[in-house]
């Protein structure tokens, strides 16, 4: 297991140059410049010639590069050109939000989505498993942008239930050692607290959690329906096990490992998806930074919040590869 | 059986959490009517007046910190604020700055003419990655240049020097007579700051990285200390800037005791917030969004006084544009007035001068272009062109902007008008980032392009000075002829003192840029900021930062 380890950390290498090269490519790739995003109507070509040099634009695109490389192997990532922050900070105080979210969403994802898979399944062509099926077509259909805005118009604008913008009450005078607010608010005991940052989190939530929902559904019910016409398990209920052991030992436990592998792949795709959840909900948190970044050109900002969402992303599949051995001790890497 | 009941009730209680908390909580903060919760577009840079340049700073930097003098509220006129009083001597280089006494910085210093003379100095002595545009864009607009210059883009400095006669009168020496000076040092840019915080924080320490300025002291994070009606408190970046009010205020107290300004980069998300209450008030309110607002009763619209000018600019470096009869052709082939009737939802005048009317120096009777196809078509004719007369006309996609709320409708009727006047137009689109801003102002876009300008402070250089003093591509403009005259005369209002001499100077020219016809000004809007009725005494400064001070929250 640990030779596996070190050996899917050692390949990080690769794919991490390979990333950083793409990603470097992409940025650059985009029409305009800093310059022009900044300047707006004041651009004029001195002023775009002096920001083109200190920004090293002028400079070949390999010395560019080179010069990317060497920062970043420092973990530094550059400053904001928009902010003028450095970007670690910035990755440092708005990816616990990011996390909170993804966390949150796939949580509801995972909390309702095994359960309506695998009910599903065990009433297999009865109204509900028809009923779950037209949902999760829905869940899966609906783009998150425009179910994050009904979602708000509904709940926070027309009722007035819930809170349409940002992570916590902004007159909340709680501080947040962590700034992962949820988290905070456990370790302080502090439920007033508790209970803002869950209203502030339910809409971006369910909006961000929808396609993982309905897709942990589906290969749910897929994975059950599967696993339970299985000999073993004729062969569990032949021996007189009762219904709720058979379905929670031998079924769902051997249907778990599709499911970990798409709730890893969801894990990492809700990082990315959380742009727009963010923006529509103003959650302070990475995709919200980097859709910014994005319209002003910041390539510091792209360059490290891409490069470092990526890492992620990659560091949470191997997490759900080690998960395999773990789930099911059948399976030996060698 | 007994499975599926287990899996049934976990279902019901998932359910049940959710909706419970749902149904249990209101989405509303806990508000106090002592605090004012305003929703801005993004955070601030950071919080030191002198190194940014961008609105939302300056929204905040513009309740900590004042200047010697200030806008009156709602208008562009300037007014005293820490100086009580200022006068120029004879050579129309040196300023006499009155100060008002008893005035203590937030840090318990005093605010006097040693520190007055210390920012000056502050910013004349900056050296390094403090010259850079990215950290001095404003001092460098007015002032030209610092006491050693890096860069070869600097120029001679405005500024000589500073001194204090006694603890309340300050003296400005310049190096040249400049109009601007006074009316620009309302730029929250050029506000006063404790001598005292800024060297115990770090304000003057700073480094270029990756090319971008950044303050490395504490200063500009965490302990911005100005003169100003409220007090720093706390900054949680992406969340909110919390400002608490000064109980030791010169003037008249903050009638809030906290001020909280949120960013909310999204239009809508920021008028939902208001709908729910999470803010009070909101500002840049997309003109899409304004029948919402006014159809709630709970909500009120607040003007700002125009301060901008859409205009079609007349590339005279493509010919016959270079020749004045065409450009008049063009000035009456496009029908204004319908445009703005038509695109602008009543928040807009149509433009006849490329500076609104609340900017002293605005000439009532400059030459008007009505629409006249008839006229163009006579003029077309009498340049000896053949009709119609193809042109070029760029339009921005992917933008709006407060002067020009919808380019593609602006466009389409201009292009019909013109071509009942005589033209043939091709219609050139492109994205407004990143090419179509620089093939305007560098020259290279249509015969017709449009575009506009938001005013910085309330002087009419920020305006016809910036577009017409030097040779500009925009306009195809190289500071020789009819222009070299306009432009001479623009140096004479510029150095000129006397407000009463300017004001004169610059109706002059813009009577004669109305008959030059460089370009054609459409439209002046009014932008707006949106706040709650129970909101009062919120006045809306026309350049766009204004103080909160006199706003108060009533009750529900």
């Amino acid at each position: 297991m640990l030779r596996f380890v070190v050996r899917r950390l050692l390949l990080l290498v690769p794919i991490l140059v390979g990333l950083s090269i793409l990603v470097f490519v992409w940025v650059r790739a985009l029409p305009g410049s800093p310059a022009d995003s900044l300047l707006g109507e004041r651009t004029t070509p001195a002023l775009v010639k002096e920001y083109e040099e200190r920004f090293g634009l002028d400079e070949p695109v390999y010395v560019q590069y080179w010069k990317y490389v060497q920062t970043t192997a420092h973990f530094d990532f550059g400053v904001s050109v928009a902010s003028h922050r450095p970007v670690t900070t910035e990755i440092k105080e708005r990816f616990p939000a990011t996390i909170e979210l993804a966390l949150a969403a796939m949580i509801l994802a995972v909390g309702l989505g095994v359960p309506l898979g695998f009910l599903a399944a065990k009433r297999h062509g009865g109204i509900f498993d028809h009923g779950s099926l037209f949902v999760s077509l829905i869940g899966i259909s609906i783009p998150v942008f425009f179910l994050a805005i009904l979602l708000k118009y509904l709940f926070a604008v027309r009722l007035g239930w819930l809170p349409s913008v940002g992570r916590i009450d902004v007159t909340s005078e709680v501080k947040h050692p962590t700034n992962l607010y949820v988290l905070d608010a456990i370790l302080t005991r502090d439920w007033k607290t508790f209970v803002d940052v869950l209203k502030h989190l339910i809409l971006p939530a369910v909006a961000l959690g929808s396609i993982p929902l309905a897709i942990v559904a589906r290969i749910t019910r897929a994975a059950v329906l599967d696993v339970q016409n299985e000999d073993y398990v004729r062969t569990a209920r032949a021996k007189g096990l009762p219904p709720a052991t058979v379905d929670r030992r031998h079924i769902l436990r051997n249907a778990l490992l599709p499911i970990s592998t798409i709730i890893g792949l969801q894990t990492g795709l809700l990082l990315s998806g959380a742009i727009l959840t963010e923006t529509v909900f103003a959650f302070p948190g990475m995709g919200q930074w980097l859709r910014e970044a994005i319209f002003n050109r910041d390539y510091p900002v792209l360059q490290g919040g891409i490069l470092f969402l990526a890492l992620v992303f990659v560091l949470v599949n191997l997490l759900v590869d080690i998960s395999y051995a773990i789930i099911n001790p059948r399976i030996r890497y060698s | 059986m007994r499975g599926r009941l287990r899996f049934g009730a976990l279902l019901a209680v998932v359910c049940m959490v959710s909706l419970g908390a749902v149904s249990a909580v209101s989405g509303k903060p806990t508000q106090s009517s002592n605090t004012f919760i305003f929703a801005g577009a993004s955070d601030p840079t950071y919080l030191d007046p002198a190194l940014v340049s961008d609105g939302e700073s300056f929204r905040i930097t513009k309740q900590i910190f004042e200047g010697l003098v200030e806008l009156k509220p709602g208008t562009t006129t300037v007014t005293p604020a820490l100086a009580r009083s200022w006068r120029v001597a004879r050579d129309g280089k040196t300023w006499t700055f009155r100060l008002r006494t008893g005035v203590k910085f937030h840090d318990g210093t005093p605010f006097n003419a040693r520190a007055v003379c210390a920012n000056f100095g502050r910013w004349f002595n900056f050296t390094g990655p403090f010259q850079d545009a990215s950290a001095t864009y404003y001092y460098r607009q007015i002032f030209g240049g610092f006491k050693r210059n890096e860069s070869t883009g600097l120029g001679k400095p405005l500024f000589r020097g500073c001194s204090a006669k006694g603890k309340s009168v300050a003296i400005v020496r310049l190096t040249r007579r400049s109009g601007p000076f006074i009316p620009s040092l309302v730029l929250s840019a050029f506000s006063m700051q404790s001598p005292t915080a800024m060297a115990k924080y770090g304000a003057n320490q700073g480094e270029l990285r990756g090319g971008t300025f950044r303050p490395t002291g504490s200063y500009a994070f965490s302990h911005p200390t100005g003169t100003g009606p409220f007090k720093f408190n706390e900054w949680t970046v992406g969340q909110r800037v919390v400002l608490d009010r000064n109980g030791s205020y010169w003037g008249a107290k903050a009638k809030v005791s906290r001020l909280i300004v949120r960013p909310i980069s999204n239009n809508t998300a920021r008028l939902q917030a208001l709908q729910t209450g999470e803010v009070n008030g909101y500002d840049l309110v997309a003109p899409q969004d304004m029948p919402t607002i006014r159809g709630n009763n709970r909500l009120q619209l607040i003007n700002r006084r125009a301060f901008n000018v859409a205009y079609v600019t007349i590339n005279q470096s493509k010919p016959p544009m270079n020749r004045k009869i065409v450009r008049q052709a063009v000035a009456h082939g496009l029908d204004r007035a319908s445009v703005v009737r038509s695109f602008y939802a009543g928040r807009a005048v149509v433009a006849h001068q490329f500076m609104p009317p609340s900017v002293p120096g605005y000439n009532p009777s400059v030459k008007k272009y009505g629409f006249d196809p008839e006229r163009s078509k006579r003029l077309l004719r009498q340049a000896g062109l053949t009709l119609p007369v193809k042109i070029e006309f760029y339009w921005p996609t992917n933008v709006s902007r407060p002067y020009m709320p919808s380019p593609n409708l602006n466009f389409a009727a201009f292009k019909a008008s013109l071509e009942r006047s005589g033209f043939e137009v091709t219609a050139v689109s492109q994205p407004w980032r990143p090419d179509y801003v620089k093939n305007v102002n560098q020259g290279t876009g249509g015969h017709l392009n449009m575009i506009g300008w938001t005013g910085d402070y309330g002087d009419a250089d920020n305006f016809v000075g910036t577009f017409f003093q030097s040779a500009n591509p925009q306009f195809g403009l190289t500071r020789t002829g009819e222009h070299k005259a306009i432009a001479l005369l623009l140096d004479k209002a510029e150095a000129e003192v006397n407000p009463k001499k300017r004001i004169a100077l610059y109706k002059r020219i813009s009577a004669l840029i109305a008959e030059f016809v460089p370009a054609v000004p459409y439209a002046h809007t009014t932008p707006a900021v949106a706040v709650e009725r129970r909101v009062r005494g919120y006045v809306a400064s026309p350049v766009g930062s204004e103080s909160y001070r006199g706003v108060s929250v009533g009750g529900q």
